[in-house]
C-alpha cells in the first residue's frame, strides 16, 4: 500500500467520525425547535447550529481528500509528490479542527473587534471558523493541489480525470480565500459569500465528487476510460454550463439588480440536467454489469449518490428555485429541506461509497456483504427522507402562514412557527434524526468490524 | 468528430465554461456597482438620518423601499464618516456575535429566529416602546437588544448577547440601513397584513 493510501485511510476515519459530530449537533439543533429552553444560558441554538454546518463541511472535505488520496498514486502509478508534507497537515488539520471546536463551545462569542474574528468566530454562514483556522484550510488545502499537480507534472503523463481534477482544484482553492473579509455592506458581503458557498457546493464540488465517482465507477465495476471519462466532460459541461450562471438563483433578493431574477431563473432550472445525466450513467453502467460487484454497499452507496443527487439537489432545488416560488419559499424551512438532501445525495453517500471501497481494499476482502451495511443503508436513508419530508411540510407552512397570508413581520414569524403543522414537522424531523442517527452506528460499526466478523467475507459472486 | 470521442465533449466543456465565466464577470461588474453603498440598489449609510417606509410600487409590482424627509437615528445626524463608523460597528457586532446563525438578512442566514431584512420597519416596535417605557423606536430596539430576556418575546427567547450600549446602538443603525436596501420586494406583503392567528 502506498503512504498516500495509509493517508487515506486516516483522512476517511477522520471524515466518518466529523460525521458523527455533526448528526450530534444536528439532532441538538433539531431538540431547539421542540424544547427551546435545552440548554438556554449555557449553549444557544446558534452554536449548536454553527457546529452541525461547519462539521458537515469539513467531514465532506476529510472524504473527498481521504478518496484522492486513495486514487491518485494507483491513476499515476507512484507515490504522489511530497506525501510526507500532507502527511504532517493531516494531524495539524485535526488539531485545529478539535481547537476550534472547542473555542466554539467554551468561548462562543467575542467582542464587535477583529481579534473574535481571528480567534473566535468569524459569524459567516459556513464560514464561522476563526481566521487562522481558515488560513489552516489554505494551506492544506494548498498542498493538497500541490500533492496532485505535483504528481502529474513529475509522472509527464495526464489522464482525462486527472486534467479535470488539476483544473479543478485551482477554483477550489482560490474560491475559500473568500472565506475571510469582514465587508460591511451585507449586499457586498452576501455577493462575495455566495461566490464561496455556490460555487463550491454546485460547481467544484460537484466536479469533484464527479472526478471520485468515475474512479470508483472503474474499480467497483470495471467500466472503461473511456465511456468514464467522455461521461466526466459531459457532466462538467453541463454542471458548471448550468452552475456558473445558476449562481443568480442566491441574487434574487440581496439588493442586487432584478436581471438576476431571469438569469438565475433560467440557469437554476436547468440545474438538474447533469444530476439527471449522473443518474442515467450509474443505472447504465450497473445495468450493464447487472448489479453484480464484489463490493455491494459500495454500490449500493454509489447508485443512491446518483439518485440522491438528482432528487435532493436537482427536484428539491428546482422545486424552489424560480423566483415567483422564492419569494414565499427563500429562508424557510423549505430551504433546509433541500439543504439535507442535496448535501446527503450528492456528496456524503459518495464518501460512504468510496469508504466501503477502501475498507474492502485495507483488509484484503474477495467480496463484501453481510446484513448490517443494509441496516446502516436502509436507517440512513429512511432517517434522512423522513427529515427531508417533515421539513418540507414545515417549510410550506412557513411559506403560506409567514410569508403568503402573514406579512412576513415578527407576528407572521411567530404565527408561522406555533402553526400545527410546523410544529409537527419539527418534531417527525427530530424523530426521523434520531432514525438516522441509528444508521450512523450501524455504518460505524459495520466500518470497524467488516472483514472480522463471521459472514460478511463470502466466497461466491454477491448475486443481484 | 464524433459524439463518442471524449475529445469532443472535452472541447465543449472548456468552450462552455469559458462563456459562462466571461458572461459572469460582465454581470459581477454591473451589480457590483448597483449594491455599493450610495448605488441604484443599495442605500449611502447617511440613509439612517432619513425616515424609510415599505410602500407597494404600482409600477414595478412588488414592495419597495421610500426614502423620506429627516429622521435622525437617537436624536443625532451622522455624516458620511460617522455613519460609515457606525455601519462598520453594526456589521462586526452582527459577526462576533453570529446572528446569522439564528437569524436572517435577505433571507440568508439561519431560521431560528426571524428574518432581519426590514426589522426596522416591524409594526411590533410601536408595542415595544410601551413595553420599554422608551419615547422612540430606536430606544426600544436598543434596550431589548441590551437585555432580551426582560423583554421576552415568546416560548423561543432571544439569549442575551452581553451589548454594550454603542454596539446596542451600531446594530439597530444597521437595521434601518437594511431596511432601506431594494431587494426586489423580499419579503413580501411586509406589515401589510395581519395573521390572525
Amino acid at each position: 500500500m502506498y503512504r498516500s493510501q495509509k493517508l487515506a485511510v486516516k483522512y476517511l476515519a477522520a471524515a466518518i467520525t466529523l460525521f458523527g459530530v455533526m448528526v450530534i449537533a444536528g439532532l441538538m439543533s433539531a431538540y431547539y425547535y421542540i424544547n427551546p429552553d435545552f440548554l438556554f444560558g449555557i449553549l444557544h441554538f446558534n452554536i449548536a447550529k454553527i457546529l452541525h454546518i461547519d462539521t458537515l463541511v469539513i467531514w465532506l472535505l476529510m472524504g473527498f481528500m481521504g478518496a484522492i488520496y486513495w486514487f491518485l498514486p494507483e491513476e499515476m502509478g507512484r507515490e504522489p509528490v511530497g506525501i510526507w508534507l500532507a502527511e504532517i497537515l493531516f494531524y495539524v488539520f485535526c488539531a485545529a479542527v478539535a481547537i476550534v471546536a472547542v473555542v466554539f463551545i467554551v468561548v462562543q462569542y467575542g467582542s464587535s473587534n477583529e481579534i473574535a474574528l481571528w480567534f473566535i468566530n468569524q459569524g459567516r454562514k459556513y464560514v464561522e471558523a476563526p481566521r487562522w483556522a481558515a488560513l489552516g484550510v489554505v494551506a492544506v488545502m494548498g498542498v493538497f493541489g500541490y500533492n496532485v499537480i505535483g504528481t502529474v507534472v513529475a509522472t509527464r503523463r495526464l489522464t482525462g480525470i486527472m486534467a479535470v481534477l488539476m483544473i479543478d482544484l485551482i477554483p477550489l482553492v482560490a474560491l475559500y480565500l473568500d472565506a475571510f473579509p469582514a465587508v460591511t455592506n451585507m449586499s457586498e458581503d452576501l455577493f462575495w459569500w455566495w461566490w464561496l458557498v455556490h460555487l463550491w457546493v454546485e460547481a467544484t464540488w460537484e466536479v469533484l465528487i464527479g472526478c471520485i465517482m468515475a474512479f470508483t465507477l472503474m474499480q467497483l465495476l470495471g467500466t472503461s476510460r473511456r465511456i468514464v471519462e467522455t461521461w466526466l466532460y459531459i457532466e462538467v459541461a453541463l454542471v458548471l454550463g448550468t452552475g456558473i450562471l445558476g449562481l443568480g438563483h442566491h441574487y434574487f433578493w440581496i439588493g442586487t439588480p432584478n436581471y438576476w431574477l431571469g438569469i438565475g431563473g433560467f440557469f437554476s432550472a436547468l440545474e438538474p440536467l447533469p444530476l439527471l445525466g449522473m443518474v442515467v450513467h450509474a443505472v447504465y453502467d450497473a445495468g450493464t454489469h447487472h448489479m453484480k460487484t464484489a463490493n455491494r454497499p459500495a454500490l449500493y452507496w454509489m447508485m443512491a449518490e446518483a439518485f440522491g443527487n438528482f432528487l435532493g439537489g436537482g427536484v428539491w432545488g428546482f422545486m424552489i428555485t424560480l423566483p415567483q416560488i422564492n419569494l414565499y419559499a427563500h429562508g424557510t424551512q423549505w430551504t433546509v429541506s433541500h439543504g439535507h438532501f442535496a448535501f446527503w445525495g450528492a456528496y456524503a453517500c459518495g464518501v460512504i461509497s468510496v469508504a466501503y471501497l477502501i475498507v474492502q481494499k485495507v483488509r484484503g476482502m474477495e467480496q463484501v456483504g453481510g446484513a448490517l451495511w443494509r441496516w446502516s443503508f436502509a436507517a440512513l436513508n429512511l432517517g434522512l427522507i423522513g427529515m427531508v419530508g417533515a421539513l418540507l411540510v414545515a417549510g410550506m407552512t412557513q411559506s403560506f402562514v409567514e410569508r403568503a397570508t402573514g406579512g412576513s413581520t415578527l407576528q407572521a414569524f411567530i404565527a408561522g412557527q406555533q402553526d400545527p403543522w410546523f410544529v409537527s414537522g419539527m418534531m417527525l424531523r427530530f424523530l426521523f434524526g434520531l432514525v438516522f442517527a441509528a444508521g450512523y452506528g450501524f455504518l460505524v460499526y459495520d466500518l470497524l468490524t467488516l472483514g472480522r466478523r463471521r459472514g460478511v467475507v463470502t466466497a461466491a459472486t454477491v448475486s443481484p | 468528430m464524433r459524439f463518442d470521442d471524449p475529445l469532443f465533449w472535452r472541447a465543449g466543456a472548456v468552450s462552455t465554461i469559458l462563456v459562462m465565466l466571461c458572461v459572469l464577470a460582465m454581470l459581477t461588474v454591473d451589480s457590483l456597482a448597483a449594491i455599493h453603498q450610495g448605488g441604484s440598489h443599495v442605500p449611502p449609510y447617511t440613509v439612517v438620518n432619513r425616515h424609510i417606509d415599505y410602500v407597494f410600487d404600482a409600477g414595478r409590482g412588488i414592495d419597495a423601499p421610500v426614502i423620506g424627509g429627516a429622521q435622525p437615528l437617537f436624536g443625532k445626524v451622522l455624516d458620511e464618516q460617522a455613519a460609515a463608523a457606525m455601519m462598520a460597528k453594526g456589521k462586526l457586532v452582527i459577526q462576533s456575535r453570529a446572528c446569522m446563525d439564528c437569524h436572517t438578512f435577505y433571507g440568508n442566514g439561519a431560521y431560528y429566529g426571524p428574518d432581519l431584512t426590514k426589522a426596522w420597519l416591524d409594526p411590533d416596535w410601536e408595542a415595544w416602546q410601551s413595553i420599554t417605557g422608551a419615547s422612540t423606536r430606536e430606544d426600544a430596539m436598543a434596550m431589548f437588544l441590551m437585555d432580551p430576556e426582560k423583554y421576552a418575546t415568546w416560548t423561543r427567547k432571544m439569549p442575551n448577547m452581553h451589548l454594550s450600549l454603542d454596539e446596542a446602538h451600531a446594530v439597530v443603525a444597521y437595521l434601518k440601513w437594511t431596511s432601506a436596501v431594494d431587494t426586489n420586494g423580499f419579503p413580501p406583503n411586509f406589515g401589510h397584513v395581519h395573521t390572525d392567528h
